[in-house]
């Protein structure tokens, strides 16, 4: 049986995006989000791009240095308070800003992921969130319908990956990844340490191998 | 005493020994200085874990943030997970209160807290799911604005963050309950009913055992 090469360098992984794409991020105000696939994806210089993740965390941080050049669409996310160019574009009507709450945007995530045509949440319901969207009441509580989210590519931070792409994920920067692992197309996660195959305990993966393709070490070319 | 510390104080007077917490930034993470001896609370940040703690001058630890962005601690026995389970756990009835703050809270337990509209759109982030899934909702505010308006109101004008959700609201003048409108149950130091009746733009009932806070 032959084993896919899935550790690819950062020149290698710039490849794969593409103008007008639509790309699931992890990390809550930076923290979690793959700096280094951030700077392959400014290197590239793909335009247009539809971003959906938690927050755009700080203009030097995070998802922050692709809003301030520009290269953001549409923005598909739950805070933008942190980052004031994306506050800035959104006033100026240069990028288009959905707010969603984050526990209903990672439930679409994880629908997107999971072969789920929706999710039924009380979040939202009374507030603007609910706009143009269909409720349904049981036994008494209204719900929004919210429909799943999937993305051509995800990026994603995790602390340490086998060969195979089992990822193990480091304290607080955990959030979004495991899920967004799911959602995508295209997966690629980029890791601090890089072990070979069977050296992680198969009880710690958190996210299987088998939903990831592509593999970067951080701090290498 | 400044308000702040005023609203500290009384928050911290409400959550029982056990409970699960997720305090909001800014105000509301000074409660914590304030808890009764005795009172043990477990802190939930929404960002993906449990046992949040303060830093107390340690090294802060890579990848180690609260809900703020901003480097923590945490205490033994916490526990890290994704959004999803985070979120399951805010939703799911398993926070027991969250303390957050307030633009505008009215009579009907409705709150604005996330948005001027042309002014300021930080987004909501996690306070609709926070104030719609746990079990108690506190609202921790200074009683007015800068400009010296009312946050208590009627009807909120600013866009809500959920609609008749609050159980409580706790500023440096009055302690309110949520109750088919506002009941007042407590004043602050050195405040009269009438001093709340004056800043307060709401209309509210006057609880039968309506006290002074005991801070």
């Amino acid at each position: 049986m032959s084993i896919p090469q899935k550790v690819v360098s950062f020149k290698e992984a710039e490849q794969l995006f593409r103008d007008g794409m639509t790309i699931m991020f992890g990390g809550f105000m930076g923290a979690g989000t793959p700096a280094g696939l951030v700077r392959a994806l400014l290197a590239n210089g793909a335009n247009n791009l539809t971003m959906i993740g938690n927050d755009t965390a700080f203009p030097e941080s995070g998802v922050g240095p692709l809003i301030v050049n520009k290269r953001v669409r549409k923005l598909i996310v739950s805070h933008i308070g942190t980052n004031p160019e994306t506050g800035r574009q959104m006033l100026a009507n240069e990028i288009e800003v959905q707010l969603v709450p984050q526990g209903t945007l990672i439930e679409q995530i994880r629908c997107g992921g999971a072969g789920l045509g929706g999710v039924l949440t009380p979040t939202g319901v009374g507030t603007i969130v609910e706009e143009g969207k269909t409720k349904l009441t049981f036994d008494g509580v209204e719900y929004l319908v919210e429909r799943p989210l999937r993305a051509d590519i995800a990026i994603i931070k995790a602390k340490k990956a086998d060969r195979i792409g089992n990822l193990v994920y480091e304290r607080a920067a955990r959030n979004f990844n495991p899920l967004i692992a799911l959602a995508a197309d295209l997966v690629i996660a980029e890791v601090d340490e890089l072990v070979e195959t069977g050296e992680i305990d198969p009880d710690v993966v958190i996210t299987p191998g088998a939903l990831v393709d592509k593999i970067v070490l951080a701090g290498r070319n | 005493m400044q308000a702040k510390e005023i609203i500290a104080r009384r928050v911290a007077l409400e959550l029982k020994d056990g409970y699960v917490v997720n305090l909001g930034i800014g105000l509301p993470t000074l409660i914590p200085n304030y808890l009764p001896s005795g009172i043990n609370i477990t802190l939930q940040s929404e960002n993906g874990f449990l046992g949040l703690g303060p830093l107390n001058g340690q090294e802060p630890l890579p990848n180690l943030v609260n809900a703020g962005g901003q480097p923590c601690g945490m205490v033994p026995g916490g526990s890290f997970f994704d959004s999803a389970m985070s979120f399951a756990l805010i939703r799911g009835g398993h926070v027991d209160a969250t303390v957050l703050g307030g633009l505008q809270v009215d009579r009907c337990g409705n709150l604005a807290n996330w948005m001027i509209p042309g002014k300021m759109v930080p987004g909501m982030g996690g306070a609709m799911d926070l104030v719609t899934g746990a079990r108690h909702v506190i609202i921790a505010m200074e009683h007015c604005t800068k400009e010296g308006n009312s946050k208590i109101l009627k009807q909120c004008s600013l866009p809500l963050t959920c609609r008749s959700k609050v159980h409580m609201i706790v500023t440096e003048m009055a302690v309110f309950r949520v109750d088919n409108g506002l009941v007042l149950e407590e004043v602050g130091p050195g405040v009269s009913v009438e001093d709340v009746r004056k800043c307060t733009e709401s209309d509210f009932r006057i609880s039968t055992s309506c006290r002074q806070m005991a801070i």
